[in-house]
């Protein structure tokens, strides 16, 4: 689905949120999300259809995916719903090698004709392309599993919970927001459901069941006089859970700096809508800041996404091998970097793990798209380059023989490919709390939230915006800025990082519609961090008059 | 076979719309054929093709809506979907924004199909990734490229009457040519309704070209430049302005388009007075098709006109509460160019930078416009009417409005992305730091 098609979804004008593109499936009523899918003793025998007929054409391997995606997703303006989206979406892919070549093919005709059909096409696209292959196939091994399944450890299943209640709370939120100055809310609840069954002719027969959710909103207040207008985002995150999230729960609750609240896996969105319409007015009047050197206080709810672009992407081998040259770019983090073995990429307290197994998170799942048992692997450690995220086809181009485990597709019918595992700078091991912190800053900057982002093709040079800015001064917070954002380059950035909070503090960011490829396939992925301090970076003022 | 022509369309909609029985029920019918190949390294990486179709019914019961969607069209899917449409608008909260369907309306006959684009085979597209292949092999350069083509067709029927009917075919080429030492970087895009204005082997030899000429940038001092700017280039921060050309949004007080004390700058002029942009779904380089996903019908319109704002779109809602005419968004964007070619403009600069595309780009502050991104894949300093040296790319803070009003000259007018843009000398745009990125 294109973006252009999701805004009528939204019933949202092209000037409204920016959302980026994401799935959709067919319409169905709600209660048809509860409907059980396909047994999976049927779908063993549908995936066998695949794996056989592909080996019967001369495929050296094949795996079928069979797949089912529940979405439902609630928006609402104001005091309006504008729009409530349950959909289903169900097939499968099938993807197998000839003549050491990839080939895929996919199909929502989940019958033994419809299917066997699919893998001819499969087969009959890797022979063809196999004549102007130069760089054949070669797999990492994998173990057959046998049959095993995985589930999201979820409390509540947002499928058990009424619309109305969604409704109401997102109502609520906004209700909230505008009795606290807002001019205007757009809110949204986002929950996803991925019934996942895997098979391949290594032996492996995978069910996994898993779920996502994401409440956000973005609340603008308006000074009609002047004609100016600001905007403050939700703190809240993406997580891979229930809807449990949504309870705001008093024992995952932050206090931050400046009467911010900050949120680990309970999110109290009627309580972050109150303090978003007050910090929305509160910026129509906040001090433009002074460009210069500031030391940067970053709030792990944004410095997510500087790990995301910064340590994240770079690290894609794919990226780093050239198959992304022509979208996303390459990377800065070439290979005879990582193979000297020294390589500082950021300071001796820069520890930065990637993990596809951490509970909460986006990426967690039990096994990847090519049936890969997930893990947790060091990209960083002490500031040097230790490793990079491959699948089975790239892994033996680094000179390993074991998968990472960090292969998805956003849906059975696209093709899988290596995509970016939770990646997250591990907290500090001494105790140390974000009050400390700012007690210790002369002169900087407290960032909180997501905001502007952009970094160059081969992942030095990069630009940041945030949602909340507040001033420090000689180790106090004394007031608001505005116009902020900060430039910086990869390797100096994270060389500057002198202070990491200690666990206590650690929440993860998450990304929920993360793009890549082409034709482009989104994915969901986590960052944890604790806040960290990152010193004489490079701050810009983006104020201009027109 | 996804695609239907008129009569066979208009035939499925007629018979799933027998089956309504709600206040009033809209039927969108899509389908398309759609191939691609994937290339890197020098070698093929992946290709697919796929073909879907889908049918979209939205019934209402007053300001209540319920939308359902099928893949299958015999009587029976086709009396399911309308029912399931109808159940889930009798459950669906009341969307005071709702506003009823269009009754019949005349479009212009659309000129966005061409046979042989529905045509291209998987041998074509094979050829399209050797043609970038063989000759950047041949200058040690490593080609990655994306070719897709598509064929597809949409229409709509409604329970006021309404019918309309369009196909329309496009094709849609990148290339990135990396020169093996890892100093250089071209790129060149291509996008046609018509295959064949598509020569593969001179698209690839623009970014081989390209890549071999930026080779050992070299690193100047970030600040304003006077820049020329290719229409990728433009293309790409006139497409974020254009998202910002909401009348509601403006009215509301939350676009750069607000005026002070809650008007907005329909009538005002916001930039040079050569700026003329205008969308016409009939102008043969860039056709579309003739009417929107509301059934609205799209013509020539002018959006700025010598430097005047002259359009805001309006949604039906919207235009109503005004009391004014609906503005459809527009479906192509064609900007008024000049007669001189790119080797004019360079000839004509003293001191400049010659832009081949921007990246990344991201709204830093939507009050102003400002936008952040950085140059990519073929950057150079331009020196006495002469290209003198490949430089290191620069990020950029700019606003399209101030670059629009520090416009220099006009060039000739190419399509990129579905849109007419021309080449843009622009003086004073602001780089504000330098990447190390090829």
């Amino acid at each position: 689905m294109k973006r252009r098609d999701f805004m009528q979804y939204a019933g949202m004008g092209a000037g409204a949120l920016l959302m980026p593109s994401l799935l959709l499936g067919n319409n169905i009523p709600a209660e048809a999300l509860l409907e059980p899918g396909m047994d999976t003793l049927l779908k063993k025998q549908l995936a066998d259809v695949a794996l056989n007929t592909a080996k019967s054409l001369g495929a050296t391997y094949a795996d079928a995916r069979i797949g089912r995606y529940l979405n439902q997703y609630v928006f609402t303006r104001e005091d309006k719903v504008q729009n409530v989206v349950n959909t289903e979406s169900f097939g499968i892919g099938i993807r197998v090698i000839a003549n050491g070549t990839w080939g895929f093919s996919s199909t929502n005709n989940v019958t033994d004709e419809g299917i066997k059909k699919a893998t001819e096409k499969a087969v009959a696209i890797a022979k063809a392309n196999s004549k102007i292959q130069k760089e054949p196939v070669v797999l990492a091994p994998v173990t057959g599993v046998g049959e095993v399944s995985w589930k999201t450890p979820i409390v509540k299943n947002f499928k058990d919970v009424p619309v109305s209640e969604k409704v109401d709370l997102l109502l609520s939120a906004n209700a909230a927001a505008m009795a606290n100055g807002a001019n205007f809310v757009n809110s949204a609840l986002f929950m996803v459901n991925e019934q996942k069954y895997f098979a391949s002719t290594d032996g492996s027969y995978i069910d996994q069941d898993i779920h996502r959710i994401w409440p956000t909103f973005g609340v603008t207040a308006v000074d009609r006089t002047a004609g100016k207008f600001k905007t403050r985002e939700a703190m809240s995150a993406p997580m891979g859970m229930g809807y449990e999230y949504m309870d705001g729960v008093a024992s995952e609750k932050l206090e931050g700096p400046a009467g911010m609240k900050l949120y680990r896996n309970s999110y109290d969105i009627i309580e972050d809508a109150t303090l978003a319409a007050q910090q929305a007015k509160e910026k129509l009047t906040a001090k433009s800041v002074d460009a210069g050197k500031y030391d940067l206080v970053l709030e792990p709810n944004h410095l997510g996404l500087t790990i995301h672009e910064s340590v994240g992407h770079p690290l894609e081998l794919d990226r780093v091998l050239g198959y992304e040259a022509n979208y996303a770019g390459t990377s800065f983090a070439t290979l005879d970097k990582w193979k000297s073995g020294d390589f500082k990429y950021g300071s001796d307290i820069v520890n930065l793990v990637a993990d596809k197994t951490q509970v909460g998170s986006l990426g967690a799942v039990g096994f990847d798209d090519e049936g890969v048992k997930t893990k947790k692997w060091d990209l960083v450690r002490n500031g040097v380059l230790k490793n990079y995220q491959a699948i089975r086809d790239q892994v033996h181009m680094i000179d390993q023989n074991e998968s990472h485990g960090c292969c998805y597709a956003q849906s059975w019918d696209d093709v899988q490919f290596q995509r970016m595992p939770n990646v997250s700078l591990e907290p500090g091991k001494e105790k140390y709390s974000i009050e400390q912190m700012i007690k210790d800053v002369k002169k900087g900057i407290y960032i909180a939230g997501r905001g502007s982002y952009s970094i160059d093709q081969q992942r030095y040079n990069f630009q940041f915006g945030g949602t909340v800015f507040y001033e420090i001064k000689d180790g106090k917070i004394v007031g608001m800025l505005d116009d902020v954002a900060y430039q910086s380059n990869t390797q100096e950035f994270w060389n500057s990082c002198v202070k990491i909070c200690d666990e206590s503090d650690y929440r993860l960011f998450g990304s929920f519609f993360d793009g890549k490829g082409q034709p482009s396939q989104v994915s969901a992925v986590s960052h944890g961090s604790s806040t960290a301090r990152f010193n004489d970076v490079n701050v810009i003022n983006t104020g201009r008059t027109i | 076979m996804a695609i239907y022509t008129k009569e066979e369309a208009k035939k499925i909609l007629e018979k799933a719309l027998s089956f309504s029985k709600a206040d009033t029920c809209e039927i969108n019918l899509t389908g398309s054929n759609s191939g691609n190949i994937r290339y890197a390294r020098n070698s093929v990486s992946t290709s697919g093709y796929s073909s879907n179709q889908t049918l979209v019914v939205q019934s209402s019961y007053g300001k209540k809506s319920g939308t359902a969607t099928i893949d299958e069209f015999d009587d029976a899917s086709l009396e399911k979907v309308v029912r399931r449409a109808e159940e889930l608008a009798k459950l669906s909260p009341e969307n005071p924004e709702f506003m009823e369907p269009l009754g019949p309306q005349t479009y212009d006959e659309s000129i966005s199909f061409n046979e042989a684009t529905s045509n291209v085979s998987p041998e074509y597209r094979a050829e399209v990734a050797k043609s970038s292949i063989d000759p950047a092999a041949a200058k040690d350069v490593t080609a990655a490229g994306y070719f897709n083509d598509s064929d597809s067709f949409s229409a709509m029927m409604n329970s006021k009457g309404l019918f309309a009917y369009n196909r329309s075919t496009n094709t849609d080429f990148t290339v990135t040519m990396r020169t093996n030492d890892g100093t250089g970087s071209g790129w060149v895009s291509r996008d046609f309704n018509d295959i064949s204005k598509f020569d593969a082997a001179e698209a690839s030899r623009v970014a081989i070209d390209k890549a071999v000429m930026s080779r050992e940038a070299k690193a100047i001092e970030p600040g304003k430049y006077t820049v020329i700017l290719e229409p990728a280039a433009a293309s790409d921060l006139l497409q974020n302005m254009f998202r910002s050309f909401d009348a509601r949004s403006a009215d509301e007080g939350r676009s750069f388009m607000s005026a002070p004390d809650g008007a907005n700058k329909l009538g005002q002029k916001i930039v040079d007075e050569r700026v003329t942009i205008w969308t016409d779904p009939l102008h043969p380089d860039v056709p579309t098709a003739t009417w929107n996903g509301e059934g609205q019908p799209l013509q020539k319109r002018m959006f700025i006109e010598n430097g005047v704002v002259k359009n805001l779109a309006y949604s039906r809602f919207w235009a109503d509460k005004k009391g004014l005419d609906p503005v459809p968004f527009p479906s192509n964007g064609i900007m008024a160019g000049g007669d001189a070619s790119l080797e004019d403009l360079i000839k004509s600069t003293k001191k400049g930078i010659l832009v081949t595309r921007l990246w990344y780009i991201r709204s830093v502050d939507p009050q102003t416009l400002l936008y952040t991104g950085l140059t990519r894949d073929g950057t150079f300093y331009i020196e006495n009417g002469q290209i003198k040296y490949p430089v290191k790319n620069f990020r950029f803070n700019e606003s399209p409005i101030i670059m629009l009003n520090n416009l220099e000259t006009l060039g000739k007018q190419v399509r990129i992305d579905g849109n007419l843009i021309p080449y843009m000398k622009i003086r004073d745009f602001t780089f504000t730091s330098l990447s190390d990125a090829v």
